[in-house]
C-alpha cells in the first residue's frame, strides 16, 4: 500500500501525474490538506497561499493535457524559504522589518522552478533574515521538528525542512551560508543539498553573506534532490558570482557515475563535542561504504578550528552591510517614534530587527569599524584561504570528504537561545564548506534511540555535484532511513 | 589582537543606526564579548604571505553591455514605501 | 608674513550611458520621479550589482585622455553611510585600488590679453575611480522628497593632487577637465544638469612651507564660475582669520554663488567611519594591454595638441583657435573645410566660423551636428571670394543661404545671380576709361606713386557694372590702362 500523495517522492508523483493516474491539482489538494492539519504544531509557514497554488496546479494539468509537460517538477508543490523573491507575493526573511513587504520581482531560482512547472504554495519560516540554527530567530515563532514537537527542525532553513518532513510540501528550497540547508536537513530527517558557490543564481535571495550564501533543496530522496538542483542551477547574468559551467543531467548521472570512491575522514570532525550517537551512526556510514570497496582514507583539515571565528567575522561583517538598506524610507517598517531622518533609521531597525540579527550587525559593523579592519576581517579572509587549501588538499587524495552534519541531533526549544555561542557551536561540521564554496549534502543515516534523526554529511569537489549525489545515492540505495515519515 | 574590552557598544550602535535600550547594550556587550573571546584565536594562525579569499571562485570582468531596458513602473516601485508623495518617498526634512 | 593657498579639487563627473552602473535600467536626466529604477536601483531585497562595460571603456578612456596609469587588477568597495539619497546605505565605489592611477591635466592661465596665451601648465592627479551616483533629495518646508532617477548613475571621480595655488588656476583645472572629457565622448559635463560635481579643498601656509594647513572642504561649487568665485572668497576668508590672529578649524564649508558667501555645515551628524571593505558581489576588472589599446584608438587628440597644431599647421590667429577649440565638432569642421580650401585660406576658413557660422547657429539656436552647411560647402564659398568670382558682400548673402537651405555655394551664385561680372573686356575697359578720365586728381596721386589711389576708381566702375563686376579683373584692366597712360 502506498504512503498518502503528500509523503510520496517527486519521482514517483512525477510517475503518477505522467501516466495520468494523479492530477497536480488532486496532488496540491493533498498537500494543502496536509498543512491544514500540521500547520498549527509545526508552523513551517509564514504565508501560504491556496487559490494561487490551485491555479499554478490547475495550469500544469492543462499543459499535461495538451502535451506540454515540463518535466517532472511540473505539477509538484514546492515551498520556497521566505528569503527568496516571488513576484507579487509576500517576502519577509522572518522579520517585522519587512512584514508587509510585497516583492514586485522574482528571484532567478524562482523563475526556474515556474519555468519547470512548479507549484509554489507558499513562503517558508526561517530563522530571521537566516541568522541562526534552530528557526527561534523567527519574528513570527519558531518553526516545530515534525519528529518531535518540542525540538527545533535546525536552522536557518527550519521551515523548509519541516515542511517537507510533515507532508507540507514534496520538495523545498532553502538557503545556506553556513549550514542552513544540512542542518536542519540532518535534524529532520532529509536530504539537503548546499550546491558549490556560484552554481545558484543568488539573485532574488535575500542576502545575509553575500560571500557565502547559497540556495539549495530539501528532499526526501537524493534523486528528488538531483530533480530540484537540474531545475534551479546554471549561470545566470544577473549575479555576478555566478559560475559558468556545464550542467549535467544530475539525475540520469546518478546511475551512471558508480564507485567506488576514495572517501577521507576529516579527523578534526569527530572530536570533543560530538554526539555518541551521531558518531556511531556516522562510523557505520562509513563502514558501509568500506563494505563497497571504497577506500577510506583519514585526512587532516589543520585549520577545522579556526572556520568557525573566521566565519562569524566574515559573515557578520557581510550582514552589517547587506542588512544597512533595511532603514524603513523606501520600504519596510518605519518607526511611528521618528521625528527626524536619524530617528527613521535608528528607531526602525531597533523595532524591526531581532536580538540575533542587531547582534550580528553589532559584530559585523565592529569587525570593519576604522582601526579594526585587518585584526578582524582581512584576517578572516586569509585564514578562509588557508581552510580552502586544507580541503583542496585532501582532494588531492579522496574523492569526498565524510562528517556528521550536525554534532548533536535536533535540540529542545529554547535550549540554546540565551547562549550565542553554544549556538554558533552547531555549525561547526558545516561552515567550513562554505568558506571553501564546496557542495556538500546531508542525508540521513539512522535513527537517535529517542526516536531522532541523524544526519551524514558528503563534502564534495567544485562543481562536481553529480558525483556527490551518485555517491549519496548509493548509500540511501542499501538503506531505508529515507522512507520514514515522523508520525503526526 | 584587540582586545573585547574595545568594543565601544555606544559607538557602534550609533554607526549601526541601532536605537539600543540599556539594557539591550549591556546584554549583547556581554554575549559578542564571549564571541569575540572565541574570534580572539584568528590571531593564532600564522597569515604571513597568505592572499585573502574574497571569492572561493575568483572570476574578473563579468559585465554586461550597455542596453537600457525597460525598469519598475512607478507604482510597483513606490508599492513597499511607507511614505509617498508626488510619486516620491518622504522622509522628515534632511537638513544639510 | 606672506601666505599661499594650496587647493585640491575632488571632480564628480557623470559618465554618459544609455544604462546605470551596476544595473541595466536607463539612465537619463529630466525624467519624472522615479521613473528610471528598478529592483537593484532601489536596492529590493535580494538584488545584484552587474557592472556596465561601457562605464569602464570611458573611464578607462578618460584615464588614457589624462595620462594616468591603468591599473591592471581593480576592484570594487563599499563606502558605508546613512543617507535617504543612498538606497543601500553603502555606496559601491573603489576605494585602494582604483582604476586610474596619476596623469594630470594641462591647463592654459589667462594670457596678458584677449588675444594673447596665457602660461600653460600640467596639474597632477591622485586618482580616478568609478562609482555610482545617488538619488536626488527635495526639501521642503517640513520634509524632504526622494527621487531615486539618478541614483546608480556611474560617477568618476577624478582628484587632484594639492597642487593648485589660485582660483584661477582652478578655474582653468575644470575647463581642461570638462574640454577634455567633451573630446572624449565621456560627459556632457552640463553643469546645471549635475553632470560635473566640484569640491574643493583649500589650505593657506605660510610660502617655502611643505606641510599643508588646516584644510576646509568647500562644498557646493555648481557652476565654473562659483567655483573660482567660491575658492577666492574662501582663500581671503582664511587669511583674513589668520591675519586677525585666529585659528582655522578644519571643517567644511557651504559657498552661495548667489550671494558669495559661505557657512559652516555644522556636522550635527556622528562622525564617519566608511567601513570600506570589498564588494562581495561584484568580481574584480581586469585590463589588458589589448583593451587598453583599442581604447587608446578611440581616443581624439586633446584640446591643447590640436590648438597648437592649429596655430603652427594652419598659421590661424590665437583668438580664433581659443574659438575652435573648446568645441571638438568646430575645430574638426574647421580643419575640414581648411584642407578642402588649399592653402592659404585657413584663416579665411576660421574667420567665417568664428564670426558668421556661429553667430548663424547662436541665432537659430541650432546644434552643430544639425547644421546644413558642410566643410565643402564652406571651402568652395572660401575659394569663390579668393577667386574674385564672388565680392564680400555677395559672400555673405551666400553664406546665409547656404546656412539656411544646405545648398552649394555655387548653385547659390547661379540661382540668385551674385556672380562677379564675366563682363567682355571691351565693356569693362570702356568703364575703367571713363572712371580715369573723370577722376584726374587720382590719376595724378597714382602716378606720384600712392598706390591706394586706384581704388577710387573702382567705385564708379562697380556702379557702371551694376556691381557685377570681377574685383580682380576690374583691378587688372585699370592698372594695365593706369600704366599705359
Ligand atoms: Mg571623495
Ligand atoms: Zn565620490
Amino acid at each position: 500500500m502506498s504512503a498518502p500523495l503528500y509523503f510520496q517522492t517527486i519521482a514517483g508523483l512525477s510517475a503518477q501525474l505522467a501516466a495520468g493516474r494523479i492530477s497536480s491539482v488532486e496532488l496540491t489538494q493533498s498537500v494543502i490538506a496536509r498543512t491544514k492539519v500540521v500547520e498549527p504544531r509545526v508552523h513551517a509557514f509564514n504565508s501560504f497561499d491556496e487559490p494561487d497554488a490551485l491555479t499554478q496546479a490547475a495550469a500544469s494539468d492543462v499543459r499535461r493535457a495538451a502535451g506540454e509537460s515540463r518535466g517532472p517538477l511540473d505539477g509538484i508543490p514546492v515551498g520556497l524559504k521566505d528569503v527568496i523573491a516571488v513576484s507579487g507575493q509576500p517576502l519577509t526573511a522572518s522579520s517585522k522589518m519587512l512584514a508587509n513587504f510585497v516583492s514586485p520581482y522574482d528571484a532567478t531560482a524562482t523563475e526556474n522552478l515556474q519555468r519547470a512547472g512548479a507549484v509554489l504554495h507558499g513562503r517558508l519560516n526561517c530563522d530571521e533574515f537566516a541568522m541562526g540554527s534552530s528557526t527561534e530567530n523567527s519574528a513570527f515563532g519558531p518553526a516545530h521538528n515534525p519528529w518531535d514537537l518540542t525540538r527545533t527542525p535546525g536552522g536557518s532553513s527550519g521551515g523548509s525542512a519541516a515542511a517537507l518532513a510533515s507532508g507540507a510540501a514534496i520538495a523545498t528550497l532553502g538557503s545556506d551560508t553556513g549550514g542552513s540547508i544540512r542542518q536542519p536537513a540532518a535534524l529532520c530527517g532529509l536530504v539537503g543539498l548546499k550546491p558549490t558557490y556560484g552554481l545558484i543564481s543568488r539573485y532574488g535571495l535575500i542576502a545575509y553573506a553575500s560571500s557565502l550564501d547559497q540556495i539549495g533543496p530539501f528532499a526526501r530522496t537524493v534523486e528528488d534532490a538531483a530533480i530540484m538542483l537540474g531545475a534551479i542551477a546554471g549561470h545566470d547574468p544577473r549575479d555576478s558570482t555566478s559560475f559558468k559551467t556545464e550542467i549535467p543531467d544530475y539525475r540520469a548521472e546518478l546511475k551512471n557515475r558508480r564507485g567506488p570512491w576514495k572517501l577521507g575522514i576529516p579527523k578534526e570532525y569527530f572530536g570533543a563535542g560530538l554526539d555518541p550517537e551521531v558518531g556511531a551512526a556516522v562510523e557505520k556510514a562509513i563502514a558501509f561504504y568500506k563494505s563497497l570497496g571504497c577506500e577510506i582514507r583519514e585526512v587532516s583539515l589543520p585549520h577545522t578550528q579556526y572556520c568557525l571565528d573566521a566565519y562569524y567575522v566574515i559573515a557578520t561583517a557581510e550582514a552589517s552591510s547587506n542588512l544597512a538598506r533595511y532603514d524603513g524610507i523606501r520600504y519596510g517598517h518605519r518607526s511611528k517614534e521618528a521625528k527626524n531622518i536619524l530617528d527613521v533609521y535608528q528607531h526602525s531597525r531597533a523595532e524591526g530587527f531581532g536580538d540575533e540579527v542587531k547582534r550580528r550587525i553589532i559584530l559585523g559593523t565592529y569587525v570593519l569599524s576604522s582601526g579594526f579592519y585587518d585584526a578582524y576581517y582581512l584576517r578572516a579572509q586569509k585564514v578562509r584561504t588557508l581552510i580552502r587549501q586544507d580541503f583542496l588538499s585532501a582532494y588531492r587524495e579522496v574523492d569526498a570528504l565524510v562528517t556528521p552534519t550536525s554534532p548533536i541531533p535536533a535540540f529542545k526549544l529554547g535550549e540554546k537561545s540565551a547562549d550565542p555561542l553554544a549556538m554558533y557551536l552547531c555549525d561547526i561540521y558545516t561552515i567550513g564548506v562554505n568558506l571553501a564554496g564546496l557542495p556538500a549534502l546531508s542525508l540521513p543515516c539512522g535513527f537517535t534511540a529517542s526516536g531522532l534523526p541523524i544526519g551524514l554529511q558528503l563534502i564534495g569537489q567544485p562543481f562536481r555535484e553529480a558525483d556527490l549525489l551518485a555517491t549519496a545515492h548509493a548509500y540511501e540505495q542499501a538503506h531505508d532511513w529515507s522512507k520514514r515519515r515522523p508520525a503526526l | 589582537m584587540s582586545h573585547p574590552a574595545d568594543l565601544n557598544i555606544d559607538r557602534i550602535a550609533e554607526l549601526s543606526r541601532l536605537a539600543l535600550t540599556p539594557e539591550e547594550k549591556a546584554r549583547f556587550s556581554a554575549q559578542l564579548g564571549s564571541v569575540l573571546g572565541h574570534i580572539e584565536q584568528l590571531a593564532k594562525v600564522d597569515v604571513a604571505g597568505v592572499e585573502p579569499t574574497a571569492h572561493a571562485f575568483p572570476l574578473h570582468n563579468v559585465w554586461a553591455i550597455d542596453v537600457a531596458q525597460p525598469g519598475l513602473a512607478v507604482a510597483d516601485a513606490l508599492r513597499n514605501a511607507p511614505s509617498q508623495r508626488d510619486n516620491m518617498i518622504v522622509v522628515p526634512k534632511v537638513v544639510e | 608674513m606672506n601666505y599661499e593657498a594650496v587647493i585640491g579639487l575632488e571632480v564628480h563627473i557623470q559618465i554618459k550611458t544609455h544604462s546605470k552602473v551596476f544595473t541595466r535600467v536607463g539612465a537619463g536626466y529630466g525624467h519624472e520621479p522615479n521613473t528610471l529604477t528598478d529592483p537593484v536601483v532601489l536596492a529590493l531585497p535580494g538584488t545584484l550589482p552587474v557592472m556596465n562595460k561601457a562605464a569602464l571603456d570611458a573611464i578607462i578612456k578618460a584615464g588614457l585622455l589624462l595620462g594616468c596609469e591603468i591599473a591592471a587588477v581593480c576592484k570594487w568597495d563599499r563606502k558605508q553611510y546613512f543617507y535617504p539619497d543612498s538606497p543601500k546605505n553603502y555606496q559601491i565605489s573603489q576605494y585602494d585600488q582604483p582604476i586610474c592611477i596619476g596623469g594630470f591635466v594641462e591647463i592654459e592661465l589667462p594670457g596678458s590679453a584677449r588675444n594673447v596665451m596665457g602660461e600653460h601648465k600640467n596639474i597632477p592627479l591622485t586618482r580616478i575611480h568609478l562609482e555610482e551616483d545617488v538619488g536626488k533629495l527635495n526639501h521642503h518646508v517640513i520634509d524632504s522628497l526622494v527621487d531615486y532617477n539618478r541614483a546608480g548613475t556611474p560617477l568618476m571621480e577624478i582628484v587632484s593632487d594639492p597642487a593648485m595655488h589660485t582660483a584661477e588656476e582652478a578655474f582653468a583645472y575644470l575647463t581642461s577637465i570638462r574640454n577634455t572629457m567633451i573630446y572624449g565622448g565621456i560627459s556632457d559635463c552640463d553643469m546645471e544638469k549635475g553632470q560635473l560635481r566640484c569640491d574643493a579643498n583649500i589650505s593657506i601656509r605660510p610660502v617655502g612651507e611643505t606641510k599643508l594647513g588646516t584644510k576646509v572642504e568647500l562644498k557646493n561649487l555648481n557652476s565654473i564660475s562659483f567655483v573660482r568665485d567660491g575658492i577666492a572668497h574662501e582663500i581671503k576668508r582664511q587669511l583674513a582669520v589668520v591675519a586677525a590672529g585666529g585659528k582655522l578649524i578644519q571643517e567644511t564649508r557651504d559657498y552661495d554663488g548667489q550671494t558669495g558667501t559661505s557657512q559652516s555645515l555644522r556636522s550635527k551628524e556622528m562622525a564617519h567611519d566608511y567601513r570600506y571593505f570589498p564588494d562581495p558581489d561584484l568580481m574584480p576588472v581586469h585590463v589588458d594591454v589589448a583593451w587598453k589599446n583599442s581604447l587608446r584608438d578611440t581616443c581624439p587628440e586633446l584640446p591643447f595638441d590640436k590648438q597648437r597644431r592649429f596655430l603652427s599647421e594652419y598659421a590661424v590667429p590665437y583668438t580664433i583657435t581659443s574659438v575652435l577649440i573648446p568645441e571638438r565638432k568646430l575645430g574638426d569642421f574647421f580643419e575640414a573645410a581648411a584642407k578642402l580650401a588649399g592653402p592659404g585660406r585657413a584663416q579665411a576658413v576660421g574667420n567665417w566660423i568664428a564670426n558668421d557660422f556661429l553667430r548663424e547657429l547662436g541665432a537659430g539656436k541650432i546644434a552643430l551636428a544639425a547644421a546644413k552647411i558642410t566643410p565643402a560647402h564652406l571651402a568652395a564659398l572660401v575659394q569663390l571670394v579668393d577667386a574674385g568670382t564672388l565680392l564680400n558682400a555677395a559672400a555673405k548673402e551666400v553664406f546665409a543661404e547656404m546656412f539656411a537651405t544646405g545648398e552649394a555655394p555655387a548653385a547659390i551664385v547661379a540661382r540668385l545671380g551674385l556672380t562677379a561680372s564675366a563682363t567682355d573686356a571691351g565693356e569693362l575697359e570702356t568703364w575703367c576709361r571713363d572712371a580715369i578720365a573723370a577722376n584726374p586728381k587720382a590719376l595724378t596721386e597714382f602716378k606720384a606713386g600712392k598706390d591706394s589711389a586706384i581704388n577710387a576708381f573702382k567705385g564708379p566702375i562697380m556702379k557702371a557694372a551694376k556691381g557685377k563686376a570681377n574685383p580682380k579683373l576690374v583691378d587688372e584692366a585699370l592698372r594695365r590702362l593706369l600704366a599705359s597712360l
